[in-house]
């Protein structure tokens, strides 16, 4: 029974996904539903991903101060884990389950609203291709604007791992300074956006899934868009861990 | 003229619709009437191909929708309108924006002709400085009324509503079913209502199929709802004593 609907869902998925990726109707109309994604999906979330990262690159700075605290340890070590830390995980990955928190249920709650009120069915009845309509230009959005959220993660979280590990005395501006500098690898920034694109892809993509085929009312509208965040969370941290061995291993 | 052919359609085990055939006329108030879960509403998403067909045959004028490419049929749909139970407007659209959607999407009309085309729709079915509200901000009888202009505004060959004065106080349902009448009327379209308000049928009955269990066991006009003897009709359309009195009084002159 479990693996039945398992196959099914992901027959579904797919075909879904085939409807999404169809010529547009009207491209202005797909622009301007791209804008209000962007706005909605992205630039919405920039405040809550500022304040996390400039928290988490403060707490990653300090957790590791305290746990080198040995003569023999360069300080500067401090900030070549805190930027590692951030660059190759904290941003990339812990931002984008944030996100699938944030973003997924936004998605999967909106959709499904659509679908139980009947605003699909009439987008459908007026010829207009509702999944490409509606989900596409969201993917659109999340694909552009997810990479710039979480470099701007990177930024904050190196800046706020700066800015309280020299406050606190625990590590220098210049030990801070030169240990972000030493054995830096662009590739790494390289390797933590193209996963961002990954998971903005899955995030989208299935919570619109689990919105577009909600059945029923109110309380299914809000157990799919449940289920949309668990499985989109899901999905990434396989996603995750099958890239890094790709990429890295 | 839409002519439906021995219409089936099951969900799993439960058979909603048995082998309806049905024809809609031209220029006229077709009401589709039955008890909640007579299959109304499927048989009406069956005629707009949101339901897959299990059997049988929807006809537009000369045009089987079983044989329509997806492409034929999207351009179909650009000639039905459709008003849904609840309305279905675009919560995040005005409703200017809500009337001009299909305007916006499928013409290359300039923006100056999409105002002019909208706000032509909005003063048909009497809606006044309403043009930025959005949705949640009018009332269940205007937010009816939009989205009536905003399914003629395509100028459809056919109209299509389901249970468009379901919610809504006495007098405002008559008022949508005059609306939805004079249009029909107006500009010649093929309307099909889904229905059990019983006033509704005397008064803008031009045609009348009555469903029972999935299947149509009776048709006629509103004429015929009085003086018709088809127990179950009759049970059905005069099941309150107002609605005794007046068919005895109407019979009696």
């Amino acid at each position: 029974m479990f693996l039945t609907r398992f196959f099914e869902d992901i027959g579904r998925y797919f075909i879904l996904m085939k409807l999404v990726f169809r010529r547009p109707d009207n491209a202005k109309m797909y622009w301007d539903a791209f804008v209000r994604d962007l706005y909605s999906l992205g630039v919405n979330s920039l405040g809550l991903v500022s304040i996390i990262s400039l928290f988490v690159g403060a707490v990653v700075t300090i957790q590791t101060a305290l746990n080198l605290e040995n003569p023999i340890i360069p300080k500067y070590y401090i900030a070549i884990a805190t930027r590692e830390s951030i660059i190759l995980e904290f941003s990339p990955t812990m931002i984008s389950l944030i996100l699938a928190g944030k973003v997924g249920s936004n998605i999967a709650s909106t959709l499904g609203t659509m679908r139980v009120s009947e605003q699909i069915d009439a987008l459908e009845v007026m010829g207009v291709k509702s999944a490409s309509y509606l989900i596409m230009p969201k993917i659109a959005a999340t694909l552009i604007f997810n990479p710039i959220l979480i470099t701007l993660s990177m930024f904050l979280g190196v800046v706020g791992g700066y800015f309280f590990g020299t406050a606190t005395g625990m590590v220098t501006a210049t030990e801070f300074t030169k240990g972000l500098q030493m054995d830096y690898r662009p590739f790494y920034i390289v390797y933590a956006l193209f996963k961002t694109v990954v998971f903005a892809f899955v995030i989208t993509s299935i919570s619109a899934y689990y919105g577009y085929f909600v059945k029923g009312g109110a309380v299914e509208v809000g157990a799919n868009s449940t289920k949309a965040v668990v499985t989109s969370s899901l999905v990434l941290i396989l996603t995750n861990y099958l890239l890094t061995q790709l990429l890295l291993g | 003229m839409i002519r439906a052919t021995n219409i089936h359609k099951s969900f799993g085990d439960a058979h909603v619709l048995r082998g309806i055939d049905a024809t809609f006329m031209e220029g006229k108030t077709n009401l589709i009437i039955g008890k909640s879960g007579s299959g109304k509403t499927v048989f009406l998403k069956c005629m707009l191909g949101l339901h897959d067909l299990d059997d049988g045959e929807i006809e537009y004028d000369d045009r089987r929708l079983s044989e329509l490419s997806v492409e034929d049929r999207r351009k179909l749909r650009l000639e039905l309108g459709m008003v849904f139970q609840g309305s279905a407007l675009f919560d995040s659209l005005t409703v200017e924006e809500n009337v001009s959607f299909p305007l916006r999407m499928f013409t290359k009309k300039s923006p100056a002709e999409i105002k002019e085309r909208t706000n032509f729709c909005l003063n048909r079915v009497n809606i006044e400085n309403a043009n930025t509200l959005f949705p949640a901000e009018i009332s269940g009888g205007m937010q009816k009324r939009v989205a009536i202009a905003r399914a003629i505004v395509m100028n459809p060959k056919y109209l299509f509503c389901d249970e468009p004065n379901s919610g809504l106080d006495p007098k405002t349902a008559m008022v949508i079913d005059e609306l939805i009448q004079e249009i029909t009327y107006e500009f010649n379209i093929t309307t099909v209502i889904n229905t059990h308000d019983m006033n509704s049928v005397l008064q803008i009955g031009d045609h009348i199929s009555f469903l029972v269990d999935g299947k149509k066991v009776w048709e006629g006009n509103k004429d015929d709802v009085i003086h018709t003897d088809h127990e179950e009709m009759s049970n059905f359309v005069f099941s309150s004593e107002l609605f005794k009195k007046i068919r005895r009084a109407v019979r009696s002159e």
